[in-house]
């Protein structure tokens, strides 16, 4: 029973056909209409026309402009905003949380977890823990031989497969001292700087994903996918290939692979003017990028941060041109450096230096030199195919370099390749045997995590995904 | 060519360029004032290396920042088991950008007192790599801020990296897979 309030007294007490018949005076023709429904479900009488019209909507309904006072009814339209809330210095300085970011966040790039103590919507610590795709590969590869080891290293930066067969083979051949003719060494070259290229193409779709810029996945996908075909073309494999090994590589390039790398050429440079198109003067792209996880050259030497993101913060500092591998001297690059050391230099960085390497591509591709593409050191490598076919020793002899390896002499060696994310580092130690003593990968992953919290603290938490994404951690690489 | 404590330097010298002999070298010199035990040798990759002693570890990689190796690249832990005298090695990989060289810092620890002082004061960058070594080899870093397991559950006992640590040792957890005889 609800019956208006300002409704005369006696009535209430009587609800009766009566009250249709004799209205209250001072009721609105609202609250008759009101009255009439409620005394039909009530009392049975006759249901009116219109009734739907007038059903109650409580608390929520709306009043007349008149009955609103003009405040009200400005903040209800928004044009007035009132403030009730009050911050209190006092208690926001010990109010810190501690949220758990990852292992199985999508934006982690893999199975990283980042501890972080905000304050608000600023991070004050970050602590990043690793771990979680730790298999062992570094003892793994004490149990496989030296020819076998590409096949293990491989697999840990899945992003960059050739760098780390080339690290670790350059090792193994440094203690060798085998001479690698100079066809393995341009292909070797060729390999690498296109996957660096895929590398590269793939950071910008992941980048650009954790964003927000969704379609910048897309294109950056799309462009790596004709770099993996030639890989596919030549390895057998998209990725893991197994391709670069001690001694040389696998097989030489197939017919027509100047077609293939000339679709490359031709093709990435095309997505990367659209990149540019769609990135380099986006508002958006420059706010989320620009400032965002900043890291100073000093900072970058103390914690080993090598790579894109050292040379970001205005350091020039390639291995290709300092410690120079495969005769990678004899090519023509530049290497470019950035200035502010933030992510938005290190996309132009990384921009400019897919451009440079499908510079070094095409120059090894015109200047692809004749010859083997392996060397012809018969301990290392098996004898031709024709020739096992007329001897038995041969035969005894490519299989047991296939089975038992081939005895590496004693030593230790640390080889350092230049790979997309940085400085890679095998550290190999021999005992004289077939199999190494000690595998050691310096990932350039590695470092660049521990740094993380140098580049996220203090800065908003809508930062984290893109300053993550920017320092391109390969999770593989990481916890090996 | 090895790198045993013993290399002597003049078969060093036909490896690399920059092998020159130690006292003539302005980085060398400092690393050996700092370490008075350190002997020095070239890698087959053409890095400079000094062997120090345990004690002496820290101050030479000081020395070795002080005279311009401002960044930390790696540091690997060897477990050398029935192959030498003192059965764990670390080895700390230095870079000079500004003299475009490496210097690799070998110092070799008992078996029966893994332990080493810490060099993340020197360069915070090893950190990580302190507690990896300490995760997969034992090797206890004294004075490390933070000497947990990095890559490992907490939990895990025992250190898989050492070379008496066989692979296979952690049985595999599929059902009936440990009553094959």
């Amino acid at each position: 029973m609800s019956n208006p309030p300002d409704v005369v007294t006696g009535e209430i007490e009587a609800p009766s056909t009566e009250a249709q018949e004799a209205p209250p005076t001072a009721a609105s023709e609202r609250e008759q209409e009101r009255r009439r429904i409620h005394e039909m479900w009530v009392t049975g009488t006759e249901a009116p026309e219109d009734a739907g019209r007038y059903t109650s909507e409580g608390a929520q309904e709306m009043l007349d402009d008149d009955d609103e006072g003009a405040g009200a009814l400005a903040e209800q339209r928004g044009v007035v905003v009132s403030d009730d809330y009050e911050i209190d210095d006092r208690i926001s300085d010990d109010e810190t949380q501690i949220i758990n970011m990852g292992p199985q966040h999508p934006s982690t790039h893999g199975v990283l977890r980042l501890q972080l103590e905000i304050e608000g919507e600023t991070i004050r610590r970050v602590k990043p823990i690793i771990g979680y795709l730790h298999t062992g590969m570094e003892k793994t590869g004490e149990a496989l031989t030296f020819l076998q080891g590409p096949t293990n290293v491989t697999r840990m930066d899945y992003l960059s497969p050739f760098f780390n067969e080339l690290a670790f083979s350059l090792a193994t051949e440094k203690l060798l001292g085998v001479e690698i003719p100079p066809r393995a060494q341009a292909i070797r070259i060729l390999m690498t700087e296109l996957n660096r290229v895929a590398s590269h193409l793939l950071w910008m779709a992941t980048q650009g994903m954790d964003v927000g810029a969704l379609s910048m996945m897309i294109y950056g996908w799309r462009e790596r996918e004709i770099c993996l075909d030639f890989f596919e073309k030549v390895t057998g494999l998209r990725m893991n290939h197994n391709y670069i090994r001690p001694g040389g590589v696998a097989a030489d390039l197939p017919d027509g692979w100047e077609e293939d790398v000339e679709r490359i050429l031709s093709e990435v440079p095309k997505g990367l003017e659209d990149y540019e198109t769609l990135l380099s003067e986006n508002p958006i792209w420059i706010d989320r990028t620009q400032g965002v996880g900043v890291i100073t050259p000093d900072e970058c030497y103390a914690y080993g941060v090598t790579g894109p993101l050292l040379r970001a913060a205005g350091v020039a500092w390639d291995l290709r041109k300092e410690f120079p591998y495969s005769g990678i001297e004899q090519y023509d690059f530049d290497v470019p450096v950035g200035k502010h050391g933030d992510t938005y230099d290190r996309y132009v960085l990384r921009l400019e230096e897919v451009r440079q390497s499908l510079g070094i591509a095409r120059q090894v591709m015109e200047s692809m030199p004749e010859g083997d593409y392996r060397t012809d050191d018969r301990k290392v490598t098996p004898p031709p195919r024709a020739r096992i076919d007329q001897s038995m020793e041969a035969l005894i002899h490519h299989f047991k370099i296939f089975t038992e390896g081939f005895v590496v002499p004693e030593g230790e060696v640390y080889q350092a390749v230049e790979s997309p994310r940085g400085e890679l580092g095998v550290y190999l130690v021999s005992s004289g045997g077939p199999k190494p003593w000690r595998v050691h990968v310096r990932g350039p992953s590695f470092a660049n995590v521990q740094a993380l919290p140098v580049m996220m603290t203090d800065q908003l938490i809508a930062d984290t995904v893109a300053t993550l994404a920017s320092v391109d951690p390969v999770l593989g690489d990481v916890d090996r | 060519m090895t790198d045993e404590t013993t290399v002597p330097d003049d078969e060093a010298v036909d490896a690399a360029p920059d092998a020159a002999p130690v006292h003539e070298d302005e980085v060398l010199a400092a690393v050996a004032t700092a370490a008075p035990s350190a002997s020095f040798g070239v890698s087959p990759a053409g890095i400079d290396t000094a062997h120090v002693d345990r004690e002496e570890y820290v101050a030479a990689v000081a020395a070795a920042k002080d005279a311009g190796f401002q960044m930390f690249t790696d540091l690997c832990a060897v477990d050398h088991l029935r192959r030498r005298r003192d059965r764990f090695e670390v080895i700390v990989q230095l870079v000079s950008l500004t003299l475009r060289r490496r210097l690799a810092v070998h110092v070799a620890i008992p078996g029966g007192d893994p332990s080493v002082p810490t060099i993340t004061p020197i360069y915070q960058g090893a950190n990580f790599y302190e507690r990896e070594a300490y995760d997969l080899f034992g090797i206890v870093f004294d004075g490390h801020p933070d000497l947990t397991r990095l890559l490992l559950p907490d939990d895990w006992e025992g250190h898989p990296m050492r070379k008496d640590h066989p692979v296979g040792a952690v049985p595999v957890q599929f059902k009936g897979a440990n009553k094959v005889t």
